[in-house]
């Protein structure tokens, strides 16, 4: 487990090139001891991809960065502010972190444009002219413009999670977090998906991923973090940690997702 | 082969229409009236009960009823006497409200007919003016124009008001009433506090818990006895009260109903975007779940809308109640079929517009999002 700390070179220098810090942070669901000991520091600019078995604790790992989860020992500071339970620091911190989830999440009720704008008008106090504008920047980036006056239940799935991607980018976030983004899509359109959040990884973006694609870690992670019963068991560059895995668990892990 | 005539390469056969017997008048009948034996037979049963039964009663209503006259005798008794629904009408409408003072109740209805048209008619512009209109300043120039008291208006006790003007109003303010007060009693059903909660499952069980006759009796007789000496409150403000409170316990329940019909990941996703609890619930979770939910709403309503009849038990005259006064009238006496007719067609106006209301904007809102 100490190697975790000792992996992130960048841990001591200056507290602004610091996104995310997870100090011996533990979690439990009722009995159940999901997170262990997790020490984990983030730095801006840094690409994470984070993978493991199911039920390792991976998506609940990234869903305490933002509070969606609550962590019950440990220190989680994000963007220089500790998480804990002020409503109004939560809700400051949820601004400037934005999230990708498996199932989209949409608002239904609401079109494309109007999912984008929604935040930025509501947290941001962004006049509305300027969040449209600014709305359909953000889904001209991920190459969907003309679908604005849609609603979501209208398009495709790999359509959907590029406007929740633009919608998590409206907010001018500094860090994003993706939960298994391409889990939920067909094979056809887990490209377009890919190919979106590494234009994103290539603009400078701090980001951190729950992923099963490989090819993707191999291309844009600046990191591999591999979990397994909540604890963090190895991390290394992708080069390293796919060619040169440390633990038996992790080579068993690649040797089952590498092969088929 | 067979397969040497085909005309077209594979992937691109073109879309054909289907045979005529499956579209058209001859496909609808087919496919709703004569598609089995047992449907031979119930489209038969069906054409000879509308013989038995609509055959007689429309020529009861219409073409053997009376209409002309001023009196009883004017009635042939051959069919409906419509003459008696005419002489009572005023009073079917208004109760005992002040002949000369009409105009002020025909007005507050007027207002109501015109702003409620162009808030539900698609098109009309200032839709948001209309409806702040509605609901903040109307209700106080409607008990103004009805009760007076002020701007040199007669005071009218609501002892004289009654018929469709008292349903109406009893209706109305439990439905404008009963709708935020259920969306708040659900939302705290649903509060992580424990004390919010207890106290809106509290409140929500008791009044549940009760028929509304007996919410109405103790409105009347029993709340009297807990006030001061000489605090009086009207009659009608103590029931609309008792009403608003009980539709406002079912509302909750509905309301409840949608809350949880809409996933987590809404939540999540609200609250990833950094969206307060009170912008989560009126942006995303509320629109949301009232959407679903409006079928019962709109039951909700139609139940409370007919519910008001049950007034009468504490002496104010609502619709029915005056068409039961007036058939009981020495001088009417033998037309109580037609009251009846009357009171139930003017309930029926009433709820099979909510229902029809209700369909369109169910259609209105759809997005296509089946999830």
């Amino acid at each position: 487990m100490s190697e975790a700390a000792q992996a992130s070179p960048l841990q001591t220098s200056m507290s602004e090139e610091i996104a995310i810090q997870m100090i011996d942070v533990h979690k439990w669901y009722g009995e159940f001891h999901v997170l262990k000991d997790i020490k984990l520091t983030v730095n801006r600019g840094e690409r994470i991809v984070i993978c493991g078995p199911s039920g390792s604790g991976k998506s609940t790992l990234i869903r305490c960065i933002n509070r969606l989860e609550e962590h019950q020992r440990g220190q989680i500071i994000v963007d220089g502010v500790e998480l804990t339970n002020d409503v109004k620091q939560i809700d400051a911190i949820r601004s400037e972190v934005g999230m990708v989830f498996q199932h989209f999440n949409l608002f239904p009720h609401l079109t494309v444009l109007e999912n984008c704008t929604l935040a930025p008008i509501w947290v941001r106090k962004t006049p509305k002219s300027q969040a449209d504008e600014e709305a359909m920047e953000m889904l001209t980036r991920v190459k969907i413009p003309e679908q604005a006056q849609k609603y979501p239940g209208q398009l495709s799935g790999g359509q959907q999670q590029r406007v929740a991607i633009a919608r998590s980018l409206c907010m001018n976030p500094k860090i994003m977090l993706f939960d298994e983004p391409t889990s939920a899509l067909d094979p056809e359109m887990i490209k377009e998906v890919l190919d979106t959040m590494i234009q994103l990884a290539e603009s400078g973006m701090t980001m951190l991923c729950v992923t099963h694609e490989m090819g993707f870690a191999k291309t844009v992670a600046d990191r591999v973090i591999f979990m397994d019963e909540g604890e963090i068991i190895e991390q290394n560059r992708p080069h390293e940690f796919f060619n040169n895995p440390q633990s038996d668990r992790t080579k068993l892990f690649l040797s089952q997702i590498l092969t088929h | 082969m067979a397969d040497t005539t085909q005309d077209y390469t594979p992937g691109s056969h073109p879309d054909l229409p289907p045979p005529s017997s499956e579209v058209g008048v001859i496909g609808w009948l087919r496919h709703n009236l004569f598609a089995t034996p047992l449907d031979w037979a119930l489209t038969i049963l069906a054409v000879y009960l509308i013989y038995v039964l609509v055959v007689p009663a429309l020529d009861w209503m219409l073409f053997s009823a009376d209409w002309a006259g001023e009196t009883r005798d004017d009635c042939s008794r051959e069919g409906a006497c419509w003459v008696f629904a005419r002489v009572w009408s005023k009073v079917f409408i208004y109760g005992r409200y002040p002949v000369e003072e009409l105009w002020r109740v025909n007005l507050t209805f007027i207002i109501q007919f015109v702003g409620l048209a162009a808030l539900m008619i698609p098109g009309v512009p200032y839709k948001k003016w209309t409806g702040i209109f509605l609901l903040i300043p109307y209700p106080i120039i409607a008990f103004f124009l009805l009760y007076g008291g002020a701007f040199g208006l007669e005071p009218v006790e609501t002892s004289l008001w009654g018929g469709l003007m008292v349903t109406l109003v009893i209706a109305e303010v439990g439905i404008v009433a009963s709708l935020p007060i259920g969306i708040v009693l659900a939302l705290g059903r649903r509060s992580k506090m424990p004390i919010i909660r207890a106290i809106c499952v509290a409140f929500i069980e008791l009044w549940r818990g009760v028929p509304l006759i007996t919410v109405l009796f103790m409105a009347s007789v029993m709340f009297p006895l807990f006030m001061p000496e000489g605090v009086n409150f009207d009659k009608l403000l103590r029931a609309l009260i008792g009403v608003a409170m009980f539709s406002a316990a079912y509302m909750a329940e509905v309301v409840r109903g949608g809350l949880q019909a809409i996933p987590k990941g809404q939540y999540e996703a609200a609250q990833a975007l950094g969206l307060s609890y009170p912008k989560v619930m009126t942006f995303i979770v509320l629109p949301q779940a009232l959407k679903l939910v409006i079928p019962g709403i709109v039951n909700t309503f139609i139940g409370l809308f007919k519910d008001t009849t049950l007034v009468l038990i504490i002496g104010l005259f609502d619709l029915l109640g005056v068409v039961q006064l007036a058939a009981t009238n020495p001088d009417w006496l033998g037309f109580a079929v037609e009251g009846y007719v009357v009171a139930a067609v003017g309930f029926w106006i009433f709820c099979f517009a909510m229902s029809r209301y209700s369909m369109y904007m169910e259609r209105k809102l759809e997005t296509g999002h089946k999830r």
